[in-house]
């Protein structure tokens, strides 16, 4: 039954861009801070006060557009959206309505499988075809303040230090049909987003935020069915989830012969379910209109130009030239270029002249298992390429071994120490000094008499003890090498 | 020395060369409210310590030639709309009679910087909507011509005040003749700035499209000097524009030789196609009656018009050109300002809910809060436009109101393009009669409306404008010429003001 009903998704998709100052003001965007302690005049509505844009925001939100094939809007202005709730100081969000910034793009989402169709026109058999999602209008706007509700007070408290912080909107066409083509669509937008340095994109932190509009219809119809809004999505998890159970929703109302009701609701993740917030009958009218303070924008021929100059090298570029540049397993590229952030210290570590294989290494190996235990992403690595490339270094003369070095990448993964500091006061070096080894390797033969006769009889593991009885005594820092070669000239 | 006859530069001069100090300056104007600002109510708010000691360490900092400018030590009165650090700021309404800002408007801050002190903040329409000062919510202003008048509005403090002496000259604001027709009304020197010329920043929105700050003054040259003290670029306000064009003192010329004046047929209640030379017409007492009940220049009084129309022959005596021509689209400037101005405040005026300042009326929850507050808080006429103004916006209403006004606007702007194509400025009354009786405006507030024709169009076109005094009725009241110019023609302003000025005394 389920089978007959197509599922139609549309996501509005709001970004935080990642500018230092809000758009109308020179307050701090910096996340957390005491409560009211990043507001000014401007950003907490008080009278007589005026906006003024901050022009990375509209930099950003170009680069995006560009990135996304959007249309640019060359003569685009901000609207007020009147609204009464205490987050918003000034009662009326500054937003974009008539002429958004951005119009009419799209991006590209590889898929795989099942999708046989599509495959089908993309002239390829099965696996991964493309897709074009369509993006409708991307605008700029404000974020509004954060409101604390204490059980048992008869007042709330509000705090403006996200007000007025820079947001895009995205608005996507009603392009996808399953969670798989949502989540790879946002993966994309993340990625191009990133990769312009437009903002970090983190759903758990809010910086990126998603809702969904879906609708259902049965397949092979071509007018679209009446759509829900699902708000608070806070993860790629949250999203799979409440689209599945919103499409299971309306197709069960449409095959009790009832309606689907245009309505807003919250996706409630602790219970997977979602509740109507608002129905159609109680929707706002925003009394939208051009805002008086703010002029119209003027996009020229030289901004966009500058703007275009600037765009970096994205994902599928970078990938290319990995290919052809350096000689690391496709698998390693793919999870490298995943992360703007990790491809920039690859590259800079590689500049610097770490071997591109070892570099990979470290990125692939001790890397994602400390983000892993860490429980962090990509973008929170702190170590700086100059230490990388030092470790490397140190690791390729011979100056620590291996055992150290992933000691001192733990400590730079956590603290960005430098290595050669790090191992020069804790006199991690190795050791290979012939005097220094043989003397200790000569204690260890002294007083392990009885691995030295089953050594003599041929018990290959009783090298492996007085090998590890050694590396022991040097805490770790021989060259395993010298100590083979000394151990067995003095057996 | 008689203080409180001279004028603003006067004053500064006089201070500057020792004649007298920003504290006598201070003392005198304080000693003439002591006399009657009990009768008048130019202020709200009046701070006379504070004043006083402002005025002492003024003087000082002039002692020590720190400060030199022509304002240096005068004291002013600012416009209860515009903010003042430290100082009760309530636009003359209930909804914000406690609010103390933490910041001064930028115009303020600039007439401090040059030694201006602060004697306190005027009474006006409440959020500036009005034209009487009427609406105010802390009582009426009288006029100071006759008593039984209102002074006008809404920057009807300022005038008074600057009329009175109970300051030397005064901040105002302007966003249909608010400036420019209390000025008249109380005899005083009024400009209304072009657009974008003085930051708005600090000034309390009404409809911000229009809206713009200006000085109410004793002469011409007051008013060249406090503009060029005020129209600074400022980045805090994006609709402002950088001038380099600001020395308006150089425009303090007695010479109109060859200047363009043009006086609208549709503002005089004259002939609508009769133009030329002024001088080979008669206006007679008949003829102006005729018109004053016809169509075009509907209402005008007699001895409105009269004066007006010698101030025009003085310019024209002086060498002007003067000649009489068609304005078009009078009639709609009234319907496209209450449509425009009703929608931007009815958006400007959501912040005052009573969650961040202001008053706060006790309620139960959130919604009625908002409900209680600004049913208490706002009055009559700022709800009656805010009303109207939420009308407009509306979903279905929005493109046959507020579009249909925005493109009206731009066609009044054109009408006035062309004048200018011809004339170097307009010539016209401020309004079409002297200050009415107090109590009578807000009985017919179609009348109250009407009154603003002739100094609306002004704003919705972005134009500069001055209203300088021309003239009294029978009754002691009274009447301003307005000469309006093109964008960014102040000087040209100054220059015919300052010689009608110089020639009608």
């Amino acid at each position: 039954m389920a089978k007959e009903y197509e599922t139609v998704i549309g996501l509005e998709v709001h970004v935080e861009l990642a500018t230092k100052t809000k758009i109308f003001c020179g307050c701090s965007t910096e996340f957390g801070g005491r409560p009211n302690s990043h507001t000014c005049p401007v950003c907490t509505g008080m009278p007589g006060t005026l906006p003024v844009l901050n022009k990375k925001v509209l930099e950003h939100a170009v680069a995006v557009g560009l990135a996304t094939h959007c249309e640019i809007t060359r003569y685009c202005k901000f609207d007020r959206k009147n609204y009464f709730y205490p987050d918003n100081p000034q009662n009326y969000q500054v937003s974009q309505l008539y002429l958004p910034i951005c119009q009419n793009g799209y991006v590209e989402i590889e898929m795989t499988g099942r999708d046989n169709e599509d495959a089908l026109s993309q002239g390829q058999r099965e696996e991964t075809f493309t897709r074009k999602i369509g993006i409708h209008e991307i605008h700029m706007e404000e974020d509004a303040g954060k409101l604390f509700h204490d059980h048992g007070k008869d007042y709330s408290l509000v705090d403006y230090n996200r007000s007025g912080v820079p947001l895009i909107e995205i608005v996507s066409e009603p392009h996808m049909h399953s969670a798989e083509e949502v989540i790879a669509y946002l993966e994309k937008l993340r990625l191009i987003i990133q990769y312009l340095g437009a903002s970090d994109c983190k759903l758990q932190e809010g910086s990126m935020r998603a809702d969904v509009n879906l609708s259902v219809r049965k397949v092979g119809t071509k007018e679209l069915g009446t759509r829900t809004e699902m708000k608070n999505l806070g993860s790629f998890r949250a999203i799979s989830r409440a689209i599945a159970s919103e499409r299971e929703r309306q197709i069960e109302l449409l095959e009790a012969g009832k309606m689907v009701t245009q309505e807003t609701r919250r996706w409630d993740e602790a219970k997977e379910t979602s509740y109507v917030m608002r129905t159609k009958e109680d929707a706002r009218d925003y009394r939208y209109f051009p805002d008086p303070d703010l002029v119209p924008i003027v996009v020229s021929e030289e901004f966009l130009e500058e703007i275009r100059s600037r765009q970096p090298e994205f994902c599928a570029e970078k990938r290319k030239r990995y290919q052809r540049e350096y000689d690391i397993p496709q698998y390693d590229i793919d999870i490298i270029t995943n992360s703007k952030h990790m491809a920039d210290i690859f590259e800079a570590t590689v500049a610097l002249g770490g071997e591109p294989k070892k570099v990979s290494n470290w990125l692939m190996g001790e890397t994602l298992r400390l983000l892993k235990e860490n429980g962090l992403a990509p973008e929170d690595i702190r170590f700086s390429p100059e230490h990388l490339a030092k470790l490397i270094a140190m690791t390729e003369k011979r100056v620590i071994n291996t055992t150290v070095a992933k000691e001192v990448f733990e400590k730079m993964f956590l603290e960005d120490i430098d290595p050669e500091v790090y191992v020069a006061e804790r006199g991690l070096s190795m050791v290979s000094d012939e005097g220094a080894l043989r003397r200790v390797i000569e204690e260890v033969i002294a007083s392990n008499q009885q691995s030295v006769q089953d050594y003599h009889n041929g018990k290959d593991r009783a090298m492996g003890f007085l090998v590890g009885q050694t590396m022991k005594a040097m805490k770790g820092k021989a060259d395993p090498a010298a100590v083979n070669h000394l151990l067995k000239e003095l057996l | 020395m008689e203080l409180l006859s001279l004028s603003a530069v006067e004053l500064g001069k006089a201070i500057k060369e020792g004649r007298t100090t920003a504290v006598e300056a201070m003392e005198a104007v304080l000693s003439q409210i002591e006399k009657s600002e009990e009768v008048l109510h130019c202020y709200i708010t009046i701070n006379k310590k504070k004043a006083l000691n402002k005025a002492a360490e003024v003087q000082r900092r002039i002692d020590a030639k720190e400060l030199t400018g022509p304002l240096a030590g005068v004291p002013m009165a600012v416009k209860d709309n515009l903010c003042t650090e430290g100082m009760l700021t309530t636009c003359a309404s209930a909804i914000l009679a406690n609010y103390v800002p933490t910041y001064s408007a930028e115009a303020v801050s600039r007439l401090e910087k040059a030694g201006a002190v602060i004697v306190g903040k005027t009474n006006m329409d409440e959020f500036a909507m009005g034209s009487t000062t009427e609406t105010s919510a802390y009582g009426v202003t009288r006029n100071p011509h006759h008593r039984e008048h209102v002074p006008g509005g809404s920057s009807g403090g300022s005038a008074a005040a600057v009329a009175a002496g109970e300051c030397f000259f005064a901040l105002g604001s302007d966003t249909g003749g608010s400036i420019r027709q209390p000025a008249s009304h109380c005899g005083v020197v009024g400009m209304k700035p072009t657009y974008g010329t003085v930051s708005r920043y600090g000034l309390v929105a009404y409809g911000s499209s229009l809206d713009q700050v200006g000085p109410l003054c004793k002469t011409v040259e007051d008013c060249a000097v406090i503009l060029q003290t005020i129209a600074v670029p400022d980045t805090k306000d994006a609709t402002q524009i950088a001038r380099e064009d600001t020395d308006f003192t150089s425009a303090l010329k007695k010479d109109v030789r060859g200047m363009r004046i043009g006086i609208p047929g549709d503002y005089i209640g004259l002939s609508p196609r009769k133009h030329g030379d002024l001088s080979s017409k008669e206006h007679g007492e008949e003829n102006c009656q005729e018109y004053s009940h016809g169509e075009r220049g509907i209402g005008i009084d007699s001895q409105v018009r009269e004066s007006v129309l010698r101030a025009a022959k003085i310019l024209m005596e002086q060498g002007a050109v003067v000649e009489e021509f068609d304005l078009d689209l009078v009639e709609y400037a009234i319907p496209v300002y209450y449509t425009i101005a009703a929608a931007e405040a009815s958006s400007n005026l959501e912040r005052f809910d009573g969650i961040k300042y202001g008053f706060r009326a006790g309620a139960k929850g959130l919604h009625e809060m908002y409900k209680k507050t600004r049913s208490q808080g706002f009055g009559q006429e700022v709800k009656k436009r805010i009303m109207l103004g939420s009308y407009v916006l509306s979903s279905g209403y929005y493109d046959a109101y507020y579009l249909k006004a925005l493109r009206v606007k731009a066609m009044i702007k054109k009408a006035f393009e062309q004048a200018f194509a011809k004339y170097d400025c307009i010539l016209g009354p401020v309004a079409p009669t002297t200050a009415p009786k107090l109590g009578e405006s807000l009985t017919d507030p179609m009348k109250m409306y009407l009154g603003d024709i002739y100094t609306i169009s002004v704003n919705l076109a972005g134009l500069p404008a001055i209203s300088v005094p021309c003239g009294s009725d029978s009754r002691g009241l009274p009447i301003g010429l307005q000469l309006i110019g093109d964008c960014f023609q102040e000087k040209k302003l100054l220059q015919a003001a300052y010689t009608y000025e110089k020639c009608r005394s």
